[in-house]
């Protein structure tokens, strides 16, 4: 497998999540998306760091997955509070700060 | 390219990664989106196995499966358990959102196809060696300790801030 088939596929993942992120209105679902986003970009850094033959993009993948878990436990502790005020998860309907 | 026993377990991972995620991205059950994401994350595992990546495919598996998706089914729980949620997905926000994505892919197979380092990563001859011991000298030994050690600061301080803002409300 030459490197340009990892790079496709996660060229791949990585639109797939932005659709997600960019069409779906359910806070949860464009969480996992952005989750696809992070998985796609750790894929390509795998992929590189092995053409060169060094481990420093798989640490890099470490340190991406380190800052993905705190963002998972943030933002589902902000989508639990939101929806215990408002009773939604819709991102549509929290636009309180728009004005 | 000869079709050999690689390439043919290469492309059911490809295919069960692309296939998974397309159906977290499409199915009306969130429910089911999270054990598609699932899918897709071993997917990506395997991916990494394929890399000889043999550190960050158990911690994908351990992190991502086993801590991420559990938290994820949590928010899952705690939200939408109660009511039948339907959120409806406006036209325009679908056709926007599919064309700059579409524009986004082109994009970046462009850049793919005009980048020229190519080389065959699975065949170059070298040995399949654990990865565990250069991840570990570069975190505690060489550039990478700082960085390593925000990271941790960085987990901890989210952790705390979670549950500071998800716990009830106190009146004083």
């Amino acid at each position: 497998m030459a490197l340009q088939y990892y790079l496709i596929l996660s060229a791949l993942l990585f639109t797939i999540g932005v659709i997600g992120v960019l069409v779906r209105r359910n806070a949860i679902i464009i969480f996992m998306c952005i989750e696809l986003m992070l998985n796609a970009a750790n894929l390509a850094f795998v992929a590189i760091s092995r053409n060169l033959g060094t481990a420093e993009g798989q640490l890099f993948v470490f340190f991406v997955m380190a800052v993905a878990a705190a963002e998972v436990a943030i933002g589902l502790a902000i989508i639990v509070s939101v929806f215990k005020h408002r009773e939604t998860i819709n991102v549509d309907e929290v636009n309180s700060l728009k004005g | 390219m000869e079709f050999t026993l690689k390439t043919f377990i290469f492309y059911g991972f490809a295919l069960m990664t692309i296939a998974s995620a397309l159906a977290v991205v499409t199915v009306r059950n969130i429910v089911h989106a999270a054990f598609a994401l699932m899918v897709t994350l071993f997917g990506v595992a395997g991916l990494y196995v394929f890399l000889q990546a043999d550190f960050l495919a158990a911690t994908q598996v351990i992190v991502y499966v086993g801590g991420i998706l559990v938290l994820i089914l949590f928010g899952v729980m705690m939200t939408s358990g109660r009511l039948e949620m339907r959120i409806h997905i406006e036209r325009g926000q679908l056709l926007l959102g599919g064309g700059i994505s579409l524009a986004l892919l082109m994009l970046l197979l462009t850049v793919i196809a005009n980048t020229p380092i190519w080389k065959n990563l699975t065949d170059d001859g070298t040995q399949l060696a654990p990865t565990t011991e250069r991840i570990g000298q570069l975190i505690l030994n060489e550039k990478f300790l700082l960085p390593f050690e925000v990271v941790s600061v960085l987990l901890l301080v989210a952790l705390i801030g979670a549950a500071l803002i998800s716990r009830k409300e106190v009146r004083d």
